[in-house]
């Protein structure tokens, strides 16, 4: 069952501090409203996987490793590759995080990340098929947490995305119903670059990218994921607050015009 | 859930740009709202929202159980939002999917903001979702029947919380996707709102849309919570009308005897 939780208390003393900052049109750390905090992204770190990005998003730290391997198709796309995006709080990363089954937390970032992936359909799930119906190839994203200092989201989906251009796989030929592997790689067939741009709202002004302590007194957030053509592909709002129809209009279109940095800066990296 | 959108086009909107169930791009599907419906909760609600059948329970304010979950200031607030194994097509296995795993937090973060918790510290509040047919726009019937089933449990609440999703069928936006529209559909935009405090409380989204587009279908799905609301308000009169009338009749009754 999904359970109210309990607020940091020392965040809740920090909550008018961090208010009245941003009402003088500034951040704790010194940004302005609008500002992300420098990404670094760096590509295949980890030779084992197919594919591995690792970014720094300010303080926070997330590892993204892709594995590929075949599996049977589901049955109402025998046609289609699979994916799946699963995501770790791994303990190192924070006092509260615990070993174990994935909480709503972490379901709740794997189906963000993988909702932003699949519906702008990032990867061309049909070249991803060997046999129809019986065997193709299985995509499986794992993201890992490694270091929390908020907006956990976008450096997830960053990381997954990061992790997905640089993976590489054996290419393929199948002929009288056994795979033959060649020696040459291939790059995964990507078509788009979905990039998540969080918004958070505290008191009533509303500030992009927020870090661990503005998380912490925050009364809801919302995250905008943008394809390569502009185009919208997915959104989730959080937390217990709530936002006006104007407030989320203009965290649109500011998370898509945010999002094309981004989106260069992390396919720049390829090659 | 939009699974494939690739394989074979199916049209979803006729040449008079009707759809396949004959609404127009800005009809509701009929909504029916019953308060009241079950013996034993604290307060329930029921809805049929196209062929959506839900039922929604409420238990509580009630001793937090166990007890190291319970927080000094405010009621804590749980959900569960379930399926039913024989509520879809193919059956569903009656444990809790990722998926709505998922869903049970949404909901509980769209309702809890109408929620006077403040009122009840160390107590629970316990709120039970169980599709028992789905047909497109689950969350959202949910989201509206709770919210009926917490007002029915008599706990004090700013607001009710109406929800309705938008999306896009054909290139149109449209609202309130159906079944077919949903999966053959490209995209869906599902919102909760309080008309009175112009406040969204749920809002997500998939598929494919351009930034007007999601604009456009924000204002639509918002208009259509102040339809359903409106729903909302009329069920529970409904109910707590007649209980009054057969109150006052009682009254007149033994003051006549």
């Amino acid at each position: 069952m999904s359970t109210t939780h309990q607020s940091s208390p020392l965040a809740r003393l920090e909550q008018k501090t961090i208010q009245d900052i941003i009402l003088k049109g500034k951040r704790i750390d010194e940004r302005g409203p609008f500002d992300y905090r420098p990404l670094t992204i760096t590509l295949g770190i980890v030779e084992k996987a197919n594919g591995s990005a690792q970014v720094y998003l300010g303080k926070t730290r997330v590892l993204a490793g892709v594995k590929i391997q075949t599996g049977t198709p589901f049955e109402d796309t025998p046609n289609e590759g699979i994916l799946t995006v699963n995501a770790e709080f791994v303990p190192l990363a924070y006092p509260t995080f615990e070993a174990g089954p994935p909480d709503e937390n972490s379901i709740e970032l794997a189906r963000v990340v993988d909702r932003g992936i699949r519906e702008s359909k990032a990867i061309d799930l049909s070249k991803l098929c060997i046999d129809p119906g019986k065997k193709v190839f299985v995509v499986f994203v794992d993201v890992y947490i490694l270091d929390h200092d908020g907006n956990l989201i976008d450096a997830a989906g960053m990381a997954a995305l990061g992790a997905l251009v640089n993976a590489k796989m054996q290419e393929f030929e199948f002929k009288s119903g056994e795979i033959r592997y060649k020696d040459s790689k291939m790059a995964l067939p990507m078509q788009n670059y979905p990039v998540p741009i969080t918004s958070v709202k505290i008191g009533n002004s509303v500030i992009v990218d927020p870090c661990l302590e503005e998380e912490q007194v925050m009364s809801c957030r919302l995250t905008v994921t943008t394809g390569k053509n502009d185009d919208v592909c997915a959104m989730q709002k959080g937390g217990l607050g709530t936002f006006t129809p104007e407030e989320i209009k203009q965290i649109i279109s500011s998370a898509i015009q945010k999002s094309r940095d981004l989106r260069t800066k992390i396919i720049s990296k390829v090659n | 859930m939009l699974g494939n959108k690739k394989e074979e086009k199916v049209r979803l909107l006729d040449d008079n740009g009707l759809r396949v169930d004959g609404r127009r791009l800005d009809e509701l599907r009929p909504v029916k709202l019953e308060v009241g419906v079950l013996e034993k909760a604290d307060g329930s609600a029921y809805i049929e929202h196209g062929r959506n059948k839900i039922l929604a329970a409420v238990f509580g304010p009630r001793e937090a159980h166990p007890k190291h979950i319970a927080l000094a200031d405010r009621a804590v607030v749980r959900c569960r939002y379930h399926m039913a194994p024989f509520s879809t097509d193919e059956r569903k296995s009656p444990a809790p999917s990722r998926r709505e795993l998922e869903l049970s937090k949404v909901i509980r973060e769209s309702l809890e903001p109408s929620i006077m918790s403040e009122y009840f510290p160390r107590s629970t509040i316990d709120i039970f979702i169980e599709v028992l047919q789905a047909d497109a726009g689950t969350r959202c019937a949910g989201v509206t029947s709770a919210s009926l089933a917490l007002a029915d449990a008599g706990i004090p609440l700013r607001e009710l919380v109406a929800a309705c999703a938008a999306g896009k069928v054909d290139g149109k936006v449209a609202l309130d996707l159906s079944d077919i529209e949903d999966k053959k559909g490209d995209a869906d935009l599902p919102v909760a709102f309080m008309p009175k405090s112009n406040a969204v409380s749920l809002l997500q989204m998939d598929g494919s849309m351009t930034e007007d587009e999601l604009k456009q279908a924000l204002d639509m799905s918002i208009n259509a919570c102040r339809t359903i609301y409106e729903k909302q308000k009329e069920a529970l009169r409904t109910k707590y009308h007649v209980e009054r009338e057969e109150a006052e009749e009682e009254e007149v009754a033994e003051v006549n005897a």
